[in-house]
């Protein structure tokens, strides 16, 4: 067994969950698939999106992966680093919005 | 990856080796059975050896002296580097050029232009009347030195179909792969081609960029790629050009060596297998090209030229051509093949699946 939790060699494995479970494994791979074709919006756009959800999310295997393919679509450091601010507003955003719910609470027990 | 100053050869590096390349490419992961040779992953779809076709595309580098010194090339080409073809083995190129049935002549190096003898060349193969007549320019070239100014005037007057690297349509991703300046001279030589009508929409004179990844990455879809470029070189520089063809980086000479130097060999070899498309195999270049080497040698592409790969033929060198007697020939493969099967595949002509 592995001492650390993440190993990037992981990353290649990805695939194998359908061993274990090939119905739903297919499934969710199908979908995965089907979500980052072009679309109303184009397949370089929706890589963003997920560079910028993997960081949110905080999985070092997504960030590897998009950080890859945003570089593999001619997406230059900027675009990216832009991207998870965007990801990183809502992140702080969602925080402090939650702040109006403690002023409110606040406010009926000691107003 | 920083730029160098030096061809490999120049510095003595081992990579500079054909034979120690090769090496590296058949040993590790490829020698523990972690990924499959290029050999046994054809031979699951039955498409190996890999036979040569018709030929159609005669591809001629007439030498390694190059006025940069990328760090992806694949030729380990620059100032440094002294092999020229001569117009003799130019002369014994003339002859084949005059009597193939194939339709395109595909004119690389190095910077060809800084052959001496390149624009004699030029004016004598233009004469056999080729379809389709390519010279790889790095238009860095035509800003270089005042005696190149020309050359956009003297492509037109050729009817010369013009091919040029351009990384991406940033500064920054340009200067980094191919030196600090190049984007803006780059910039300035497609002004100068667009001006006497290259790659003007309704235009004859073929104007096509290729976009090579400026790290350990593949390159993406190349419409999409191309949608992109074209928007940014419009809006930015009012840049117009016809297509472009996103070429991968094969994993040898200087890229070979960045890919070891910043740890990515491994990886990037894993990209390639995975991306492996049995579609792109039956189209891939080797199959309907032929390629020179400054000396004359016959090669079945301009990689397999860089690895000291000879055709697997009785004829050896460009004196001794004979289109029937190469064609069917046994293409020679290594584990470099996989950057032309990956994804959508890659050629000299761009994508091929």
């Amino acid at each position: 067994m592995s001492k650390t939790y993440y190993d990037p060699a992981d990353l290649r494995k990805f695939g194998n969950i359908t061993e274990w479970d090939e119905e739903l494994g297919n499934k969710f791979f199908d979908y995965y698939g089907k979500v980052f074709e072009e679309g109303a919006l184009t397949a370089r756009e929706k890589s963003l999106i997920a560079l910028a959800v993997s960081h949110t999310e905080q999985c070092p295997y997504c960030i590897d992966a998009y950080t890859k393919d945003t570089l593999q679509r001619g997406v230059t450091k900027e675009e990216m680093m832009e991207a998870i601010h965007v990801g990183a507003a809502i992140k702080s955003g969602a925080t402090l919005v939650h702040g109006v719910q403690m002023m409110n609470k606040v406010n009926k027990l000691d107003g | 990856m920083a730029t160098a100053t030096k061809s490999l050869k120049k510095q003595g590096s081992d990579l500079a080796q054909s034979n120690r390349q090769l090496e590296i490419l058949s040993n590790g992961i490829f020698q523990n059975g972690e990924l499959p040779t290029f050999k046994n992953k054809i031979s699951e779809t039955n498409q190996f050896p890999l036979k040569a076709k018709k030929l159609e595309i005669l591809q001629i580098n007439v030498g390694y002296m190059c006025n940069q010194v990328c760090d992806h090339c694949h030729v380990d080409a620059g100032p440094d580097r002294k092999e020229i073809m001569t117009r003799d083995t130019m002369r014994q190129c003339l002859e084949v050029i005059k009597n193939t049935g194939a339709h395109t002549l595909d004119l690389t190096g190095g910077a060809p232009e800084m052959n001496p003898d390149f624009r004699w060349f030029v004016e004598e193969a233009a004469k056999a009347g080729i379809k389709d007549f390519i010279v790889r320019s790095n238009l860095t070239i035509i800003r270089a030195n005042k005696k190149y100014h020309d050359l956009p005037e003297f492509f037109k007057k050729h009817n010369v179909h013009v091919v040029s690297s351009m990384p991406h349509w940033t500064r920054g991703k340009t200067d980094k792969q191919r030196g600090d300046g190049v984007f803006d001279k780059s910039i300035k030589a497609l002004q100068e081609l667009n001006a006497v009508g290259y790659g003007m929409p309704d235009s004859d004179l073929r104007l096509d960029l290729v976009y090579n990844p400026s790290g350990a990455f593949l390159p993406g879809d190349q419409a999409s790629m191309e949608k992109d470029f074209k928007k940014a070189l419009l809006d930015d520089f009012n840049i117009q050009f016809h297509n472009l063809f996103a070429i991968t980086n094969l994993p040898i000479s200087r890229f070979l060596d960045y890919l070891i130097a910043s740890e990515n060999y491994e990886d990037y070899m894993y990209s390639l297998v995975e991306a492996y498309n049995p579609a792109a195999v039956e189209n891939v270049m080797c199959t309907n090209t032929l390629s020179v080497s400054w000396d004359g040698y016959l090669f079945d592409c301009d990689f397999n030229q860089m690895l000291e790969l000879p055709v697997n033929s009785k004829v050896k060198h460009i004196s001794e051509y004979n289109e029937d007697l190469l064609e069917g020939r046994n293409i020679v493969i290594s584990q470099h093949c996989y950057g032309c099967t990956a994804g959508a595949g890659s050629s000299c002509q761009g994508s091929v699946a």
